[in-house]
């Protein structure tokens, strides 16, 4: 009689290697940085008591000054992520065409596409305020502009990715009618992807309200701009409204944008 | 014989769609709008576009002189990024256990979703303000960003992936007599674990990305490099700057598409 002599494992030899060399990279990698990164164990020993010191100064919060500045640059700061938004799909509806593969067959595109898509996304947008406000100057434009380009990554994937799924029947019956291109792109393929370009617009606009809260603190207008102008005054108070205004306008917005979805699809 | 009576048939298959329309309309109204409300105008941009011009002129060819203040700030994002990745995860693993409705009761979970919540509301650069102000400059501050970043994004995503589990592991683990810790770890965990591991490596790249940046405002990091180069108008500096965030940023992409193969 034979033994069976082999027990049951739940991975391959190879994967179980692969996996521990992760982990070592990572352990490895963390020790060397624990070594290496410059902290000073004081100011963390003390970070509670100068954080309960920073809230103590922001109490009580200044609301009358919610009418003297922080409505406007809320305003604005809305007014930069919708546009921007907008802006957003001049660029990146084309590039989410060339990235298609239902769409366009040229490889070259597809890397032209991709290249200008990654880069959007690897620059942050505080990266991109910077470079548009030393540009434009300071002020609204360059909010505008930041939030588009960085935008535009991110808007293109996800709507190439939907364009990419669409089903091909209805596209080949209209290619039958011998209908023109622009034709086949506004019948056959925009009635597919419309429920998920509403859905990526949605979110991205939750998205860039957030991020264009803190476009002012290089200078490219809307509310970091009272921000960071409260902050160098050391007006704790002041600092607090503005940040109570952030938080409300972000939870807003994820609400609006929940309830938008709901509906549309 | 039955003809098709081409008079009768000849309805517009795409009809007119009022609904579409209206939106359209709206967002052209808006756009004018907020175009007279911000004090926009063509000129403006155009004149911006001049100095763009200038600007790209000053920007090529990098300038990698100054490497060695390039690689200590690179190096200093890599290991904010690193060690907040790290705790962050591992704090998640705890919070996202906690939080998961399925496996704690309400007055665990809520409390821990509420802390969950909060961290996620506002962007890392906010948050990185408020530590600066209150642990002094440095990469401390970037740490402790990065952290409560991380915990907002991977402690939600887990405890959801928790929440959609089968609970028929659970229960014959728990036939078995195990004890709650046991439970935990091999029912709940090997169903969940490749994609905790998804979202860590999500993270890490999300803090790698944002380790460049939470230097603008002072803390740490190459971004403090960059504001740096920005406001001493070194632009080919700036531009060498750009150029290895970028390519660190994609070496990162293609090493975490290596690890999620492994862990699939």
């Amino acid at each position: 009689m034979t033994t069976i002599d082999h027990h049951w494992q739940r991975f391959t030899l190879k994967q179980k290697l692969s996996r521990y060399a992760v982990y070592l990279v990572l352990i490895m990698a963390m020790v060397q940085s624990i070594q290496s990164v410059e902290v000073i164990p004081e100011f963390f020993y003390d970070a509670p008591e100068q954080m309960a010191d920073m809230f103590n100064r922001m109490w009580p919060i200044d609301f009358a000054y919610y009418q003297v500045a922080v409505h406007d640059a809320m305003i604005e700061t809305l007014n930069i992520a919708t546009l921007g938004t907008l802006v957003t799909l001049i660029f990146a509806v084309p590039l989410a065409l060339m990235s298609s593969h239902n769409i366009s067959s040229s490889r070259w595109g597809h890397w032209i596409a991709k290249f200008f898509l990654v880069s959007s996304r690897s620059v942050n947008s505080l990266v991109w305020a910077l470079l548009f406000v030393s540009i434009f100057g300071p002020g609204v434009i360059a909010g505008v502009l930041a939030i588009a380009l960085r935008s535009v990554g991110f808007v293109g994937k996800l709507l190439g990715e939907a364009i990419d799924e669409v089903h091909m029947g209805s596209i080949e019956a209209l290619k039958a009618t011998g209908a023109s291109w622009m034709s086949i792109l506004l019948k056959g393929y925009w009635p597919q992807v419309l429920p998920a370009f509403f859905s990526i617009i949605l979110f991205r606009w939750d998205i860039n309200v957030r991020e264009s809260a803190v476009l002012g603190l290089v200078g490219a207008g809307g509310i970091g701009v009272v921000l960071s102008d409260s902050m160098n005054l050391f007006e704790w108070q002041q600092v607090s409204i503005a940040l109570l205004a952030i938080f409300a306008v972000v939870i807003v917005a994820e609400i609006v944008v929940v309830q938008i979805r709901k509906r549309l699809i | 014989m039955v003809s098709i009576d081409p008079q009768k048939n000849h309805e517009n298959p795409f009809k007119f769609n009022w609904f579409s329309a209206a939106i359209w309309t709206l967002i052209v109204g808006y756009v004018v709008y907020s175009f007279n409300a911000m004090g926009l105008t063509w000129e403006r941009f155009a004149e911006g576009l001049g100095h763009a011009d200038k600007l790209m002129g000053r920007m090529f060819p990098p300038n990698f002189e100054r490497w060695e203040l390039l690689l200590s700030g690179l190096a200093e994002s890599l290991e904010i990024a690193i060690i907040a990745s790290f705790v962050g995860i591992i704090l998640s693993l705890f919070l996202g256990l906690f939080a998961a409705r399925n496996l704690m009761p309400n007055w665990i979970s809520i409390p821990i979703r509420g802390l969950i919540a909060l961290c996620r509301t506002f962007h890392p650069v906010i948050i990185a303000i408020l530590f600066v102000k209150s642990v002094g400059f440095g990469a401390l501050a970037g740490i402790l960003t990065l952290i409560v970043a991380s915990i907002g994004f991977i402690a939600k995503l887990f405890a959801e992936a928790i929440e959609e589990i089968s609970l028929k592991q659970i229960e014959a683990i728990r036939a078995t007599g195990a004890s709650f810790i046991s439970v935990i770890i091999f029912s709940v965990m090997p169903q969940v674990f490749s994609r905790f591991i998804g979202f860590s490596v999500y993270q890490l790249d999300s803090n790698l990305r944002n380790s460049t940046m939470v230097g603008i405002v002072g803390a740490g990091g190459l971004g403090g490099t960059l504001f740096s180069a920005f406001q001493r108008f070194d632009y080919d500096f700036v531009a060498a700057i750009l150029i290895t965030i970028i390519s660190i940023i994609m070496i990162g992409e293609y090493l975490s598409n290596i690890v999620r193969r492994i862990f699939k």
